[in-house]
C-alpha cells in the first residue's frame, strides 16, 4: 500500500518495528488524510446543518449533489492522472467543446440526439487522446501541453458556435438530469456518477494497472524498468479524461439547456483543487479515490453553506485559495514535524542504551 | 503478446461500432420530432390593483457579477426602493459573470425563501430551470437589463425600447448642431444587432418634417475599441470638412470620440453626443467638448425592478399585459406585452446635471 502510507514514519528500530509496522499498515489501509478529509466533511455538513439556516434539508441536498456532479466526474480521471505524476488543465475547455459540439450537431446535423450524445463523449476522447500523444509520443510536460489546448479547445469552441448559444434541447431530456430519485432527493446523475467511481476506484486500488500508476508517479524510469508500458497507460489515462469530459459537455448542456462557448470556464481549477484537497500529491505517486470524493464533497458542501450564509462571493474564493495551499503544504509540514520528532527519538533511544 | 492486442483492438472498435450503429438505429429524439415547448401559460390568479404593498419582503438582487460598476449602481437603486416599502434588501453573484454560477445562486436563494428574485441574466435559457423551480417555491421573478425567455420570469423591467433611443439621440444632435447640417455615426461593429436596430430607426426618426435640414453622410465602425474609435473619428473630419456633428451610441465609441475633439481644432464647433456613462464623459463635458449623452440610469432600472417585484408578490400585479403599479418616485408603470415594463425614455446628462450621477 505504498500510496496510502502519506505520514508513516520512516523505517523505524528493529524493537518496535513489527508493533510499529502494524500500526502503519492499519493506518496505511484507512489513510491518514483520506480518514482526515472524510471527518473533516463530517464536522462541516454537522457544523452547517445546526448553525446555517435551510441547509439540513432534501431539496438543499439535491440542489448541492446536482451543483457537484460535473465537479465529481472530472475529478476521478483526473485523480488518476495527477497519481502518475501528470496533470490535465484542459478539461474544462474539452467540457466547454463539447458542449458547443453537442449544439452545433443538434442544430444543423439532423441526428438523433442519443447518437449526439455518443459522438460527443468520442469526440471528447479524441480531444484526450491529442493531450496524449503530445505527452507521451512526444515526450513533452503535461502542464504544457493541456496549457496549450486549454486555449485551444476554449478557441474551437468559439469557432463551433461563435458568440450564440443553441438552447432548443427538448424538454423531456433537460427535465430528466435534474430529476431526483422517485421518492428521494437524491439526483438520478449521482448514479452514474456513483458507478464511474466504482469503475475507477477499482481500476485504482485493485488491479496491477492501478499499482502501476502509483508506480510512474513515484519514479517512471524505475517503473519502466519494472516492465509497466508508462507512456501508453498514460496516453489512454488522457483519452478516458477526454472522454468523461465529452459527457460532462453532454450533462452540462442538457443541465443547462444551453450549449455555448464559455460552458465550464475556470472549472479546471476547482477540479485540480478538489483532487489536492482530496489526498492526492501534485508531485505524484500518492493519494485515494475516497479521499478525492470527500474532497469533492467537501468543496460542494463549504460553498453551498457559505452561499446560505450570505458569505461575500469573493470571500468564497479566497476560501477555496486557502483550502487548496492548505492542503498543499499541510501533508508536508505533518510529514516533515514526523520526521523530525522520529529523528529526537532515536537520538534519545541512542544516549539512552 | 501482437495478437493479443490487435484483438483488443478490434474488441474495442466492435464496440464502438455496435454503440453508435446501436443508438442510430433505434429512431432516437431528433430535432424535427421533438417538438416545441408549449409557450408559458404565466399569468395566473387575478391582478387586485388595490391591493397594499407588504411590508418586509424578502426581495433579493443578483446580477450577471459583483463588483460591476453598473450592477453595484443599479442594485443600490433597488436597495432604496426596498428600504422605501419596508422591505429585506439583500445582493448576492457570482464574482464571474457565468450563468451556471448564477444558477447556484437561485437555488440559495429559492432555498432562503425570498419573495423577490431580481436578476439580470447571463443566458436567457441557462437559468430559466432554476428560475422556474423558484418560482414554484413561491418567489416573485423580475429580470432586468437582460432578460430570460419569458416564460421563466414574471417581469422584465427593459431599460429603453430601441425607438427611445434613436429619438433621444436624433433629437440631441438637432438641438445641439441648430437644426441642420451634415452628421455622421459612430457605431460599434458592423454586425452589432442592438446597434443596427437603433441606427436603422434614426434614419427612419430622420425623415421627419423637423429634421428634413440634417443630412446623415456615413455610419462609422469603431469596432468598440478604443484605438480604432478614435482613428475613425479622426478620418470622419478629415473626409467631411463641413460635418457639424457625430452621434455615437456606444460607451466606448462615444469617449473615444470625445478625446479625439478635446484635442482637436473642432471642439465645440463639431459636437458630439451619444450613449455614454457620466463617469467617461465627465471631463469632456465640463472642457465644452460634449454638450450633452444620454443613457438610462441604472440606479433607476434597480429601483424600478424592486417596485415591480413589490407590486408583484403584494397581488397587485400578475404580470399580464394592461396591469399598473406605482413605483415610487418614478411614478405610474404599465405592463406591456410579454411582461415588459420599460423604464422610459434615457437620461440626458448636462453640466448641470451630470455630477449627481457616479457610474
Amino acid at each position: 500500500m505504498a500510496h496510502d502510507s502519506l505520514y508513516t514514519a520512516p523505517p523505524s528500530g528493529a524493537v518496535a518495528g513489527r508493533e510499529r509496522g502494524r500500526l502503519a499498515g492499519l493506518r496505511g489501509a484507512l489513510g491518514s488524510w483520506d480518514a482526515a478529509i472524510v471527518a473533516g466533511l463530517a464536522v462541516v455538513v454537522l457544523l452547517a446543518s445546526v448553525s446555517v439556516p435551510n441547509f439540513a434539508t432534501g431539496r438543499n441536498a439535491q440542489f448541492l449533489l446536482l451543483d457537484l456532479v460535473p465537479l465529481a466526474l472530472l475529478a476521478l480521471p483526473m485523480t488518476l492522472i495527477v497519481i502518475t505524476g501528470e496533470i490535465d488543465l484542459s478539461v474544462a475547455s474539452m467540457v466547454g467543446l463539447g458542449s458547443t459540439l453537442m449544439g452545433q450537431m443538434w442544430l444543423s446535423s439532423g441526428l438523433s440526439l442519443e447518437l449526439i450524445c455518443v459522438l460527443v463523449v468520442l469526440s471528447g476522447a479524441l480531444l484526450g487522446a491529442v493531450n496524449g500523444v503530445f505527452v507521451t509520443g512526444f515526450g513533452l510536460p503535461s502542464l504544457a501541453v493541456t496549457i496549450g489546448t486549454l486555449a485551444l479547445y476554449r478557441g474551437l469552441s468559439f469557432v463551433v458556435l461563435g458568440d450564440q448559444a443553441v438552447a432548443d434541447f427538448p424538454a423531456d431530456w433537460t427535465d430528466a438530469v435534474v430529476q431526483p430519485i422517485p421518492g428521494t432527493s437524491i439526483p438520478v446523475m449521482v448514479v452514474p456518477v456513483l458507478l464511474l467511481a466504482l469503475v475507477f476506484g477499482v481500476v485504482l486500488h485493485a488491479t496491477p494497472v492501478g499499482r502501476a500508476l502509483y508506480a510512474m508517479g513515484n519514479n517512471g524510469e524505475a517503473a519502466t524498468f519494472a516492465g509497466v508500458s508508462v507512456a501508453r497507460t498514460k496516453f489512454w489515462l488522457f483519452v478516458a479524461s477526454g472522454a468523461v469530459c465529452g459527457l460532462v459537455g453532454v450533462f452540462w448542456t442538457l443541465r443547462y439547456a444551453s450549449a455555448r462557448g464559455d460552458n465550464a470556464t475556470g472549472l479546471e481549477l476547482t477540479v485540480v483543487t478538489a483532487v489536492l484537497l482530496g489526498g492526492v500529491s501534485i508531485f505524484g505517486g500518492r493519494g485515494g479515490l475516497l479521499g478525492v470524493v470527500a474532497g469533492v464533497l467537501l468543496l460542494g458542501v463549504l460553498r453551498n453553506a457559505l452561499q446560505l450564509a450570505d458569505v461575500d462571493a469573493n470571500a468564497l474564493t479566497i476560501v477555496t485559495g486557502t483550502l487548496l495551499i492548505a492542503s498543499v503544504v499541510l501533508p508536508h509540514a505533518v510529514a516533515d514535524v514526523r520526521a523530525r520528532l522520529h529523528r529526537r527519538r532515536q537520538r534519545a533511544q541512542l544516549t539512552a542504551s | 503478446m501482437f495478437t493479443s492486442r490487435r484483438l483488443r483492438l478490434g474488441a474495442t472498435a466492435l464496440t464502438l461500432t455496435a454503440l453508435v450503429l446501436g443508438s442510430a438505429g433505434c429512431g432516437g429524439t431528433t430535432r424535427e420530432n421533438s417538438g416545441t415547448d408549449a409557450g408559458g401559460a404565466q399569468a395566473s390568479g387575478a391582478a387586485n390593483p388595490d391591493a397594499p404593498i407588504k411590508e418586509g419582503l424578502k426581495i433579493a438582487f443578483l446580477p450577471k457579477q459583483v463588483n460591476n460598476p453598473y450592477f453595484t449602481t443599479a442594485d443600490n437603486g433597488g436597495k432604496e426602493a426596498v428600504t422605501e416599502v419596508k422591505g429585506e434588501f439583500k445582493e448576492v453573484g457570482p464574482s464571474e459573470a457565468s450563468a451556471s454560477s448564477q444558477v447556484s445562486y437561485i437555488n440559495t436563494l429559492s432555498q432562503q425563501g425570498m419573495d423577490v428574485i431580481v436578476t439580470s441574466a447571463n443566458d436567457p435559457n441557462a437559468i430559466c430551470g432554476a428560475l422556474n423551480q423558484a418560482k414554484a417555491a413561491g418567489a416573485k421573478i423580475v429580470t432586468f437589463d437582460s432578460d430570460t425567455k419569458p416564460e421563466c420570469r414574471q417581469i422584465f423591467v427593459n431599460q429603453v425600447t430601441a425607438q427611445g433611443i434613436a429619438e433621444n439621440q436624433v433629437k440631441l444632435i438637432s438641438e445641439q448642431i441648430g437644426g441642420e447640417g451634415e452628421i455622421a455615426i459612430l457605431s460599434a461593429t458592423a454586425n452589432a444587432t442592438n446597434q443596427n436596430a437603433w441606427i436603422e430607426l434614426m434614419k427612419q426618426e430622420l425623415k421627419k418634417p423637423e429634421y428634413s435640414k440634417i443630412k446623415l453622410v456615413t455610419v462609422a465602425y469603431g469596432n468598440d475599441d478604443d484605438q480604432k474609435s478614435f482613428q475613425e473619428t479622426q478620418g470622419l473630419l478629415q473626409s467631411y470638412p463641413n460635418l457639424k456633428g457625430i452621434i455615437s451610441p456606444t460607451t466606448v465609441g462615444v469617449a473615444a470620440a470625445a478625446r479625439y475633439l478635446s484635442g482637436s481644432q473642432y471642439k465645440g464647433k463639431v459636437k458630439l453626443t451619444g450613449l455614454g456613462t457620466p463617469n467617461q464623459m465627465r471631463e469632456y463635458v465640463k472642457d465644452g467638448t460634449v454638450d450633452a449623452f444620454a443613457l438610462w440610469s441604472p440606479a433607476d432600472l434597480g429601483y424600478l425592478a424592486a417596485y415591480a417585484g413589490a407590486a408583484l408578490a403584494s397581488g397587485q400585479i400578475t404580470g399580464a399585459e394592461g396591469d399598473k403599479f406605482k413605483a415610487g418616485k418614478l411614478g405610474e408603470f404599465t405592463v406591456g406585452k410579454d411582461g415588459v415594463v420599460v423604464l422610459g425614455p434615457p437620461t440626458v446628462f448636462d453640466k448641470n446635471n451630470i455630477d449627481q450621477f457616479q457610474f
